[in-house]
């Protein structure tokens, strides 16, 4: 097991994609924010915050659950069903551009779900994806527009975001899995 | 809202492919629906109100009583979750040509449904269907069995007005006998802490009401006073082979829930009726229609508890995985 993001890391990796989402976005004018639980919804409230100090502007911050939307619901083998939690998202996305946040991007099939998901709430003018670990091996075409760490890993590995405000601690771990 | 409760239930899914009874669910369980059941609600208020987890899943809705709210219930549950539906009432069937309950249930499973929702006027319909079964069998009430949804939609609309259960006064007033919403309520309550009153004529006093952990009246006042949530139970005049009180009249002035009687509740209790309401014989219309009345809320939560129940049963019994 190693960590590969501590606490300062990750701070410091925030601030800087708040900057690039300004910079991009020449300002924050019409921008929102939506989180894919648990962690994506963490992170997406820290990103709010920094845009808060550093634009002087409150973004609209909502939280989406993709369970529902997950392509293997019902075909894995019969037992019990993942559990739901609400998705809020207290906003007209219509027009908006939108802030997609989670934590790990690996196969894309988290991201096709939840585009799914965002697109039934209405018909943003844009979804940009931001991501704190990009691990690599995609099974579908999706790529993220802003990246905290590239991450280069085996599909044995596994990698673990903790967050102080879920995990207690904020850290990013590469492990072997067994 | 939710402020006593974490973001992981404690429990991580249901293990069983039929929702038969409360009587064989446990605490965790019943709050694992309640908290699913949240985050269905939610998906009610959406521009679009459907999520494809049941797609290309066919649930039949097997109905041999009349019924409109559950049934219109679980079919808009059924639709918003993207489930094939189908629905078969007493009048259309082959039941009025002889075909006994069994024989239906496994033609229509020839055709290789996932769930089947039913009523029907017998107690213990659907367990023996889940004995016969591989569907799994969602109990839409059987005779005067038990109406599981029904209990679990009433906890989740006083969970949703008093965060809580635990050491709430409910107080049930009405016809016990007949009252299929009545046990799946006792039973659900009280495994969830509340302290339940059921309070009826003593001719309608199922025998050894007691046994259930709840205290009986026939004094309406004294299950009235001090209560939290008060909820009636329709007379179920076309369930009654004999003269149990002498006239509709005579109920509604001893037992009927008037805004006098109402008074001696908690000053923010609230109303409940399972419905259909016979206005003027259980309840008067100023409370059916009065601001502390939840009536309604009940029918509206009723479509995001069924979607929970179809949801998590959806999953099968892990049991099976072996099979």
């Amino acid at each position: 097991m190693s960590v590969v993001m501590d606490a300062d890391r990750i701070s410091r990796t925030l601030i800087r994609i708040t900057h690039e989402i300004v910079e991009r976005n020449k300002g924050v004018d019409g921008l929102a924010i939506v989180g894919v639980r648990t962690r994506g919804v963490h992170i997406a409230r820290r990103i709010a915050r920094s845009l808060l100090d550093i634009a002087g502007e409150p973004v609209p911050t909502g939280a989406l659950d993709i369970t529902l939307y997950r392509d293997d619901l019902m075909r894995h083998a019969v037992g019990p069903q993942p559990v739901l939690r609400r998705t809020e998202i207290p906003f007209s996305i219509d027009d908006r551009k939108i802030l997609l946040v989670d934590d790990v991007l690996y196969t894309g099939r988290t991201v096709r779900a939840a585009l799914d998901a965002l697109i039934d709430f209405g018909r943003p003018k844009s979804i940009q994806l931001i991501v704190l670990v990009d691990r690599g091996h995609r099974e579908l075409p999706i790529k993220a527009d802003y990246v905290g760490k590239n991450l280069p890993t085996s599909p044995e590995e596994s990698v673990q975001v903790r967050l102080q405000e879920s995990d207690g601690v904020d850290e990013v771990v590469l492990q072997q899995e067994g | 809202m939710a402020s006593e409760r974490t973001d992981a239930p404690a429990l991580r899914g249901l293990r069983r492919k039929d929702l038969l009874g409360i009587a064989e669910l446990t605490p965790e369980e019943i709050l694992l629906v309640l908290d699913t059941a949240e985050a269905m609600k939610e998906i009610g208020s959406r521009p679009i109100k459907k999520v494809p987890a049941l797609r290309g899943k066919t649930v039949v809705n097997l109905f041999f009583e009349p019924s409109t709210r559950t049934r219109t219930s679980f079919e808009i549950a059924e639709k918003r979750l993207s489930a094939d539906t189908l629905n078969i009432a007493i009048a259309s069937s082959s039941v009025v040509k002889g075909e006994t309950l069994a024989d239906t249930a496994l033609n229509l499973e020839a055709m290789q449904p996932d769930m089947i929702v039913l009523r029907h006027s017998s107690s213990g319909a659907c367990h023996l269907l889940s004995r016969i079964c591989k569907s799994g069998i969602i109990n839409a009430g059987d005779g005067m069995h038990e109406h599981p949804t029904q209990a679990l939609l009433d906890a989740f609309t006083i969970r949703e007005r008093k965060q809580r259960l635990q050491g709430l006064k409910v107080a049930i007033v009405g016809d016990l006998l007949h009252s299929r919403v009545l046990r799946s309520n006792i039973h659900l309550l009280t495994k969830l802490g509340a302290d339940v009153w059921v309070c009826g004529p003593p001719t309608l006093f199922p025998a050894d009401i007691s046994r259930f952990g709840v205290r009986a009246t026939s004094v309406v006042e004294d299950a009235v006073e001090g209560a939290d949530v008060v909820m009636l139970l329709r007379i179920q005049l076309e369930r009654m082979q004999g003269a149990f009180f002498p006239s509709l009249r005579e109920y509604f002035n001893v037992f009927g829930m008037t805004e006098e009687r109402i008074r001696r509740a908690k000053p923010d209790a609230i109303i409940m009726h399972p419905g259909p309401m016979n206005r003027g014989v259980e309840i008067a219309s100023e409370v059916a229609d009065g601001p502390y009345s939840v009536i309604l809320d009940q029918v509206a939560n009723g479509v995001a508890v069924r979607m929970a129940v179809l949801y998590l049963l959806a999953g099968g019994a892990e049991h099976e995985e072996a099979a």
